[in-house]
């Protein structure tokens, strides 16, 4: 009974998720920003290619690295979207539609109501991923052959990594029950330093060696080398690019990825509960702030 | 365990206004020693004006809201330790807001909601259509909610609070900023939803006093965070003795103050009318002697006296004789 409600409030607010992704304007406009966004975005990473590949020495001419950044980059999209997409549920949901105070006392569970809306979140963004990477195999000249992606793990890998994604962005909802809308920067912050240190697109090694330490104990760090083992195969030119990863069995990749997901979904249990009560504590379950 | 729909302890709740510049930490007690008992199948009204802790005695009753001090029980639940286990009881309705996800239609708006309480689609749906139908809103079901009126999405609203067919439902000033004929059609479901049951439970605020004598089995006057009398409309009528209520209606005076120092009063109001420039004073008495000074002072103002009649206390003059003021802004005349 109590599984069923859970499952019933999961698929509710995915579907509504959906709707809010998809439903906004009208279904053309919504084709162009699933396809035109991410495509312009890879524009920027071109730029970045040169310019890193000439700072390497190497001049434009460096496959490994371009799809090393390529899929990074691209993989990158689910973080970005779902970290600002639960802060953006929850300050929408207060203030702009006004509904949040009303799901909030409804029987409904709310860690699993944002849970719906981000797994929502998640899907739309495949489009764009999708959208993203045959972009590059097709207009990029990536070498990334079908026969060469391993589908078991990049299966396993992908269902792992978003899990973690998720924790994270559940942890920071329960941040956000606290924030006023636009108070920000926490979640750019956030995603900022993943993107910078996880390896999404400069090589870890490239970056100075302090940040290491941190860039070995963030879990997308081991997701997207998994990932790029998946897409490219183990011992590959874009899988072995980073030499700070490139040591790593791949077993040995997916239990430090499983460990630190399980981690941050315990983590994200307690923060959510956390902002929930000092929430409900301060009065800030319907908070507006009116600027 | 308590047998009652809605109970609140010494219940308080603080808060504290952020440091702003040049202005020190305010702390305002929204609710001070709240006392409340409410029976399951009673309509029980909040009466108050804009300011007295109502809005905050709602959201404290329906989870939204934890209290700084004291305990309140829902539904024989601690709104404190028990949240979880309340909301499947109740459901709220909020006034003079405008809630609701614009890009979804009026029905997939509803069924959503529902579907948090886990109702079963087909019933959900069932209710959804009866409800919209009360409310006159039946060919609005499948329009966008952002194209509705405030007053059509304050309905849907009724919809989606009552649609949960709720043990105890928790109405904030819900005919805030309706025109008359939409105030008086929820007015009028709320009354007849609550009879229709056995121990269906409404309990809801309101600073419109005619609202609360109009609707309510029992009501508590409160004002600035405490709750000053609870009793039926007609018992706390009949605190005011019907020969002190006297009204004045005056026109050509500018300032009226000037009569509510005389001896004698126990209790003065006065609400200006612009439009017709007409003052009305009610005054509550303690000594009729008082009535001829009041008379010259009136005249020494240059007001021309329009009408003047003792009449039957109302909930305002109730209101005026806890407080010493009156319960509406002058400028908030809605019935
Ligand atoms: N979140 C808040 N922060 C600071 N003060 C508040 C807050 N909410 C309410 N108050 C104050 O508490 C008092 C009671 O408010 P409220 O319960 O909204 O009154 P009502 O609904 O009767 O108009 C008011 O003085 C109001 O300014
Ligand atoms: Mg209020």
């Amino acid at each position: 009974m109590a599984m069923r409600n859970l499952w019933r409030t999961f698929k509710n607010s995915a579907w509504l998720g959906w709707q809010m992704e998809s439903n906004w304007a009208d279904p053309y406009l919504f084709a162009i920003y699933s396809i035109v966004k991410p495509i312009a975005g890879t524009l920027i990473l071109v730029f970045m290619y040169i310019f890193l590949s000439y700072a390497g020495g190497g001049g434009p001419t460096n496959p490994s690295l371009f799809g090393y950044m390529y899929l990074g980059n691209a993989l990158f999209m689910y973080v970005a979207q779902v970290l600002f997409g639960v802060t953006w549920v929850i300050h929408d949901d207060r203030e702009h539609y006004q509904t949040l105070k009303y799901i909030y006392i409804s029987p409904a569970n709310f860690y699993v109501y944002i849970l719906g809306r981000s797994v929502s979140k998640i899907a739309v963004t495949t489009i764009g991923v999708i959208v993203t990477i045959i972009f590059g195999v097709t207009a990029l000249g990536i070498q990334m052959p079908l026969s060469n992606i391993s589908w078991p793990l990049m299966l396993l890998g992908m269902s792992i990594g978003l899990a973690c994604i998720i924790a994270f962005g559940l942890a920071l909802a329960g941040v956000s029950f606290l924030t006023a809308r636009h108070a920000g920067g926490m979640n750019e912050g956030i995603a900022g330093i993943f993107y910078l240190f996880c390896g999404a697109i400069f090589p870890i090694t490239v970056l100075p060696s302090w940040s290491w330490p941190l860039a070995s104990v963030l879990p997308i760090t081991y997701w997207l080398y998994v990932m790029r083992v998946a897409f490219f195969g183990l011992g590959s030119g874009v899988a072995s690019y980073d030499a700070m990863l490139a040591g790593y069995d791949i077993m040995q990749g997916l239990l430090i990825l499983t460990v630190s997901t399980l981690i941050f979904i315990a983590l994200s249990f307690v923060i959510f509960r956390f902002g929930d009560y000092m929430a409900r504590k301060k009065g800030l379950i319907d908070m507006t702030t009116g600027y | 365990m308590t047998s009652y729909a809605v109970e609140t302890r010494e219940l308080c709740r603080t808060f504290t206004s952020k440091e702003k510049r040049g202005e020190p930490k305010k702390v305002v007690n929204a609710l001070e020693n709240a006392n409340l008992t409410v029976k399951p199948g009673e309509l029980f009204g909040v009466l108050g004006p804009n300011g007295a802790g109502k809005t905050t005695l709602i959201k404290i009753l329906s989870t939204l809201l934890l209290p700084t001090k004291g305990e309140a029980f829902v539904h024989g639940h601690s709104v404190k330790t028990e949240s979880h286990k309340i909301r499947y009881h109740i459901n709220m309705v909020c006034g003079g807001e405008s809630s609701g996800y614009g890009l979804l239609t009026v029905r997939e708006n509803l069924w959503m909601f529902s579907q948090f309480y886990g109702i079963p689609s087909k019933l959900a749906k069932g209710r959804i259509d009866e409800l919209l139908g009360v409310m006159n809103l039946q060919d609005k079901g499948d329009a966008k909610v952002r194209t509705l009126s405030t007053g059509m999405r304050q309905k849907m609203n009724m919809v989606r609070g009552f649609m949960t067919d709720p043990a105890i439902i928790f109405l904030d000033e819900p005919t805030l900023g309706l025109d008359v004929t939409t105030s008086r059609q929820i007015r009028l479901f709320v009354k007849e939803w609550v009879k229709a049951e056995t121990d269906r439970t409404v309990l809801l605020t309101t600073h419109y006093m005619m609202e609360a004598d109009e609707l309510c089995d029992r009501i508590a006057i409160i004002d600035k965070g405490t709750v000053l009398a609870c009793d039926t409309p007609e018992n706390l009528k009949r605190r005011v003795k019907r020969e002190s209520v006297l009204r004045i209606e005056v026109t050509g005076m500018g300032d009226a103050k000037p009569v509510s120092g005389i001896k004698g009063i126990h209790a003065f109001n006065a609400i200006t009318d612009p439009a017709k420039g007409v003052t009305t004073i009610s005054l509550i008495l303690d000594e009729e002697s008082a009535i001829s000074d009041i008379l010259s002072a009136i005249t020494k103002g240059g007001g021309r006296i329009q009408a003047m009649q003792k009449t039957d206390p109302t909930l305002e003059d109730v209101f005026i004789t806890l407080v010493g003021r009156g319960l509406e802004n002058d400028n908030d005349n809605q019935p």
